[in-house]
């Protein structure tokens, strides 16, 4: 089991909700304090630090034209933790790749990143939510073929050693690919991929690349890392799936006791909140499904918006989506998971969204670093087989959720037509 | 009325034929065809309608290769074979404007007259502002009060739409964000060819579109070498629904003259 410390680098300092349309996209700049976000960066790169000496990896990632992750150079951040840390692992989840103009020139910064590091790039690419398409002018359409391609292209940038070599493709052209540097680690680093598709999911298990999903609770993470699982099988890579070829991201918050936890993990709660997002960029044309699209105008809604709506900290523990609670509750809760799920070898911890101040966001990295990590890592080896349940009870153990968190509701930004998710659905 | 799919290459291209007389080619606009539109009658009344679907609109289908619309004017040529159609009138309302445009540009011995009705497909004004507004950033209820002189009357509601409609109208968005994202909504080679359709040419506007502009109008028109403008009243961005029949008649006086 290996836990990875992540942060969005949102700047919170916004005015109130009601008094902007989207916090995506259109929210003008002027709002942002350079001193401030100064600062924070300052702040964030210090936890990322403190991870590291608590002997977690690290993990950040990369959006555009938006107040909830100012980091539209993640490349350039993570260079930059190259240099600070020593040891941990370094995960980009990721890179943009639809909407990268240059799939070489990403071949090229993670190359970079890798030797600055000494081979400690662990390299993720992601489609890119939907509101990433307006900052980047990318065509939603055909998306996935861009990502597939350029993904292709980079790989054969990375692992190309003897001069120059050529790419005629359907997105991408290229006559003479020889990146300096090659990457550190040989043949590359290893490859994540980001995706909440079953489809997805079952394609990234035949190419053996980790795979991880954001925020999908029980059913979803089920079905899309049996997916995952059944691809591999497919592809031939052997019955076996090693747990460390899937990922999944959870808001984690652990505290001191249960009052501190829970309090805490209102905080994080920003992350689900926070994200007001107009509809015609969290959906924009070919983004999804024509038949998911239909499915949406017949008013289905996606499970994230529904529970933005009425978010609680107690409601997000039960959907899995959230591990808070003292170090107890928080080990009973990610187990809970685990063995619905399947099995998974990364944790992708959001430790830090909003509001949470440095000293808090310290103290639930320490907390689990120290109080939950190791039970984590003994009872989960790297050696474990993803793909074998036990019996999970419907409703978490009363013991395992936090008390004070049942009556809590925390307070959702903007009206409810308009919330979206992180993971891009509307209505 | 008949309604056949013709293979053009390895695309399945819907063709819908209405009426008799002198052929009309019509080119949807980007919400597709339909032939419950009201224009459809009394165009087809004087004439023989033929209404293709673009490739990845209605029931015709997409090749892998295909995301230009130029590519579009290509096939319609390939059409125009296939139906033994050495010349032909044409009608291109929007993005079908756009595509009869660059199909005169590329082939003007293939069109006699040329009708565009708010059509898109030129740059001809400043680097810091768009020709056309975005359609794909602005909401729904925006966007059809830029597209309809009375945009209330003509709400899309899905609960009175079947599966197979939905599904039409999702993927012929879809398809129009392929082809017009970027450079968005023109062709910038476009402009420069289009002194090669000399054919007489009517470029209609309503006087209410919200898209296609009064100035954009006068300065495409001013391209071709023999095109005057109209403009529909009480009418937005598509007065072939809006206005049918003031549409229908401006279109006719103009073809038969």
């Amino acid at each position: 089991m290996r836990a990875w410390h992540f942060s969005e680098n949102a700047y919170p300092f916004l005015p109130p909700a009601d008094e902007y349309p989207s916090i995506r996209v259109t929210l003008p700049n002027r709002l942002y304090d350079p001193e401030k976000g100064a600062a924070l960066y300052d702040r964030f790169l210090d936890e990322w630090l403190i991870a590291e000496d608590e002997g977690m990896e690290i993990m950040l990632n990369e959006h555009h034209q938006t107040a909830t992750c100012v980091d539209p150079a993640a490349p350039l951040v993570m260079a930059a933790l190259a240099r600070l840390t020593t040891k941990a692992r370094l995960l980009i989840l990721g890179n943009p790749i639809a909407n990268r103009r240059q799939p070489v020139r990403v071949a090229e910064e993670m190359a970079l990143v890798d030797i600055m590091s000494r081979g400690r790039v662990e390299a993720g690419f992601v489609r890119g939510v939907p509101y990433e398409i307006s900052p980047a002018n990318s065509n939603p359409a055909r998306m996935n073929e861009r990502f597939q391609e350029a993904l292709e292209l980079i790989v054969k940038a990375w692992t190309s050693r003897d001069g120059p070599v050529s790419h005629e493709g359907r997105f991408f052209h290229h006559r003479n690919i020889n990146i300096w540097p090659p990457p550190y680690q040989n043949p590359h680093p290893p490859i994540w991929i980001s995706t909440t598709s079953t489809g997805g999911a079952k394609q990234i298990g035949r190419q053996g690349y980790v795979q991880a999903t954001f925020l999908t609770g029980f059913e979803n993470t089920r079905k899309i890392f049996e997916s995952y699982r059944a691809g591999w099988r497919e592809a031939g890579r052997g019955d076996d799936v090693p747990i460390d070829r899937l990922a999944y991201a959870a808001l984690v918050y652990v505290g001191d006791n249960e009052a501190d936890a829970v309090a805490g993990a209102e905080k994080l709660m920003w992350y689900i909140t926070a994200n007001k997002v107009l509809p015609q960029f969290a959906n924009p044309p070919g983004y999804v499904p024509i038949q998911a699209n239909v499915q949406m105008l017949r008013g289905a809604e996606h499970p994230l918006s529904a529970f933005a709506k009425a978010a609680s900290v107690e409601k997000a523990i039960e959907a899995g989506i959230m591990m808070a609670g003292t170090p107890d509750q928080v080990y009973q809760q990610f187990k809970r998971h685990y063995e619905y799920v399947g099995g998974y070898g990364q944790l992708l911890i959001m430790g830090q969204a909003g509001f949470l101040e440095h000293d808090d966001t310290v103290r639930g990295i320490r907390n689990f670093a120290r109080e939950v990590y190791p039970r984590l890592r003994e009872e989960y080896p790297d050696t474990a087989i993803s793909g074998t349940f036990a019996d999970v009870a419907p409703e978490p153990p009363r013991d395992a959720v936090p008390s004070s968190a049942a009556t809590k509701q925390s307070a959702t930004n903007g009206d409810s037509e308009e919330t979206a998710t992180p993971l891009g659905s509307v209505r | 009325m008949s309604h056949r799919t013709i293979e053009i290459g390895d695309i399945e291209l819907e063709v819908v034929e209405k009426g008799s007389g002198a052929p009309v080619l019509f080119l949807h606009s980007g919400q597709g065809f339909d032939a419950s539109h009201p224009f459809v009658g009394p165009l087809s009344q004087a004439r023989r309608m033929i209404a293709p679907s673009h490739p990845g609109f209605g029931g015709s289908s997409l090749p892998d290769w295909l995301d230009r619309i130029d590519d579009i004017a290509h096939v319609y040529l390939d059409l125009m074979d296939r139906l033994e159609l050495p010349a032909v009138d044409v009608i291109g309302c929007s993005i079908g404007g756009w595509i009869a445009a660059e199909l005169a540009a590329i082939a003007p011995e293939r069109i006699s007259r040329l009708v565009l009705v708010g059509p898109v497909g030129v740059k001809t004004g400043s680097v810091d502002e768009l020709d056309i507004p975005d359609i794909f950033v602005l909401g729904q209820d925006e966007v059809n009060g830029l597209l309809f002189h009375d945009p209330e009357k003509y709400r899309m509601d899905p609960a009175k739409l079947s599966d197979d409609q939905l599904v039409r109208a999702v993927r012929n968005r879809e398809s129009l964000a392929l082809l017009t994202w970027e450079p968005y909504m023109h062709n910038p080679k476009l402009k420069h060819r289009l002194h090669r359709a000399a054919m007489p040419a009517l470029l209609i506007r309503g006087a209410n579109d919200g898209l296609v502009s009064e100035r954009y109008l006068e300065r495409y028109a001013a391209l071709l070498p023999s095109a005057r403008t109209l403009t529909i009243a009480d009418a937005g961005h598509v007065p072939q629904i809006e206005q049918p029949e003031r549409f229908v008649k401006a279109a006719l006086s103009f073809l038969d003259e």
